[in-house]
């Protein structure tokens, strides 16, 4: 391992792989009423107001507000508007549901993983990162 | 994780494709909240009535098509609709038309799966109110604040899809605050500076609630200091304000809420995490924070999120009894569920607010769905969660205040505040 490439393990939440530039979030991010269909967040209180979610890898420390938050998410993954992969350092039962659910109707995989928060401090954002979560082990890789 | 003979048959299918496709969810989430076991839940609240997008009707569509039924009395949050005032609700804009089609096509779905159309997210409010240390499955995040927090019952915070999962197979994942290590109070907000001149206003609990969610975040705060016996009403401001500002899922108020008789109760005995004194002034900067509006112009009113009470009906009413009629440039509106705007109609309340000119608004709510003009641009509301989602939802700004200001600001056609209330 060097200072350019990294590679941590984390825990399962939803089984997937995804790669994109890293999104980290400044506070926690509630999908419904806080990010729109396209995978923008409209959320005035954000610190990221403006920023959009696809196709990056989200790493958010926790969810917050409404349950509607797994059907937005779900969404936004059927039409592609979706983060590639979430990293989380609290396990999130909402996050967790939209990907399941995602995965149940459209095949999508996209994983969800937590990682400890010595391990999600050490996560950047704009590095291309790929999330690589099976079963029961999750990778978390950057270069 | 371990699973009864039962619930392994459901699994794979002795009880149809749908009930085992509603088990695949409810493990597949057991596993990620790390449960060893599922619990058996007593009722369900089923969150995921609003359209958000084709996802949620696919699943709900595609569990009825695979035969699946609920199996535990199971109750229906609010809609996309007004059912009983198809007006209420425009459909002019192809996105609203969409919908409406798809609350049409969700509402459809659950009844047909057995759920009852109560469309209200005060279900406890109704007839629906779990004994103390039973196991359900509420979803809602105001109802799930309330089930925990006031209630005593016991659900995790369930989104949607887990709920109707959970109606069909009877069972959720026992983790959360199903536990009884997760329901310990950890952050103590104390309030026993504030007053009782501050904590007699119905203005300071959404407040409270707003900095509970922004000082907790998903963890359980515990208050000290409010007056005993809050009302139900008030309890039900803080807990939605606290579950939307933050991701607050239960709260203890120490004297009052089930399991908080004494401070050392709502910590389990232990120190808590963290301890913050609430001043007045912090209340004052949330109502800032709360309020995205400048100046005095004033659009629409909208009380009622969660769904006014017959109480809340009742105070509104006694406001704009004797006095002047709302002033034309201004709608008001108030959202309740069917059932209370059933018993306020045999109270006599309903007619003296229509008489008043505010427009009751029920199965759905102002701030989920396409009811008010689109001119409006600021509203006013005494709810901390309306005041929070509005903004994004609606792009409207919006004004916290009480239900005096509200009124007040109502008949006037202008933003009234009393800039006072908080010293």
């Amino acid at each position: 391992m060097t200072a350019s490439s990294a590679e941590l393990v984390g825990t399962v939440l939803h089984a997937g792989t995804g790669t994109g530039p890293l999104l980290k979030l400044d506070g926690p991010l509630s999908f419904w009423g806080g990010v729109d269909g396209a995978g923008q967040i409209i959320d005035r209180h954000h610190p990221q107001f403006g920023v959009s979610l696809r196709g990056r890898v989200l790493a958010m420390e926790s969810g917050r507000g409404s349950s509607s938050s797994a059907s937005v998410l779900a969404e936004l993954l059927r039409t592609g508007n979706g983060p590639a992969a979430i990293v989380m350092a609290r396990p999130d039962a909402i996050v967790t549901l939209g990907a399941l659910v995602a995965a149940e109707l459209y095949g999508c995989a996209t994983p969800v993983v937590v990682l400890s928060r010595e391990d999600y401090a050490r996560v950047r954002g704009g590095v291309r990162t790929t999330v690589d979560a099976s079963d029961d082990s999750a990778r978390i890789a950057w270069t | 994780m371990q699973l009864e003979p039962g619930e392994r048959a459901t699994l794979e299918g002795a009880d149809g494709q749908g009930a085992a496709m509603a088990m695949r969810v409810v493990t597949g989430l057991a596993r990620a909240s790390g449960a060893e076991r599922l619990v058996e839940i007593a009722s369900v609240h089923i969150d995921g009535c609003l359209y958000h997008g084709q996802a949620g009707v696919d699943f709900a569509e595609r569990l009825v098509e695979l035969g699946a039924r609920t199996t535990v009395p199971t109750t229906l949050n609010v809609g996309s609709l007004d059912l009983l005032h198809p007006g209420m609700v425009r459909t002019e804009s192809e996105t609203e038309k969409d919908v409406a089609a798809g609350g049409r096509r969700l509402a459809t779905a659950y009844e047909a799966l057995g759920a009852r159309p109560t469309w209200t997210c005060a279900p406890y409010q109704a007839d629906v109110r779990p004994a103390r240390g039973e196991h359900i499955a509420w979803a809602e995040s105001n109802a799930i604040v309330f089930a925990n927090s006031v209630l005593g019952a016991r659900t995790d915070r369930y989104g949607d899809f887990l709920d109707v999962c959970a109606a069909v197979t009877g069972r959720a994942p026992y983790a959360g605050l199903h536990l009884d290590e997760n329901r310990r109070g950890e952050v103590v907000l104390d309030c026993r500076g504030l007053g009782a001149g501050v904590l007699e206003l119905d203005l300071a609990y959404p407040l409270l609630g707003y900095l509970a969610g922004e000082i907790a975040g998903t963890a359980n705060p515990v208050f000290v200091g409010l007056p005993p016996g809050v009302s139900e009403d008030r309890l039900k401001a803080l807990g939605a304000a606290a579950a939307s500002a933050g991701g607050v899922a239960l709260f203890h108020v120490v004297g009052t809420t089930p399991e908080a008789p004494t401070l050392d109760a709502a910590l389990h005995d232990r120190p808590p995490e963290h301890t913050e004194v609430v001043t007045p002034e912090r209340l004052a900067s949330a109502r800032r924070e709360l309020s995205t509006a400048e100046g005095d112009r004033l659009d629409a009113v909208s009380v009622g999120t969660p769904h006014a009470s017959l109480d809340e009906l009742r105070a509104l009413a006694d406001e704009l009894a004797d006095g002047p009629r709302i002033h034309t440039g201004v709608a008001m509106y108030a959202s309740t569920g069917r059932t209370v705007l059933e018993r306020a109609r045999q109270h006599g309340i309903a007619e003296v607010l229509q008489d008043a000119g505010v427009r009751l608004v029920v199965d759905t709510c102002t701030y989920v769905t396409s009811i008010l003009d689109p001119s409006t641009r600021v509203v006013m509301t005494n709810s901390g969660k309306w005041a929070h989602y509005a903004p994004a939802n609606l792009g409207v700004d919006v004004v916290l205040a009480s239900l005096s200001e509200c009124v007040a600001s109502a008949r006037a056609g202008r933003v009234v505040l009393d800039d006072g209330l908080l010293r």
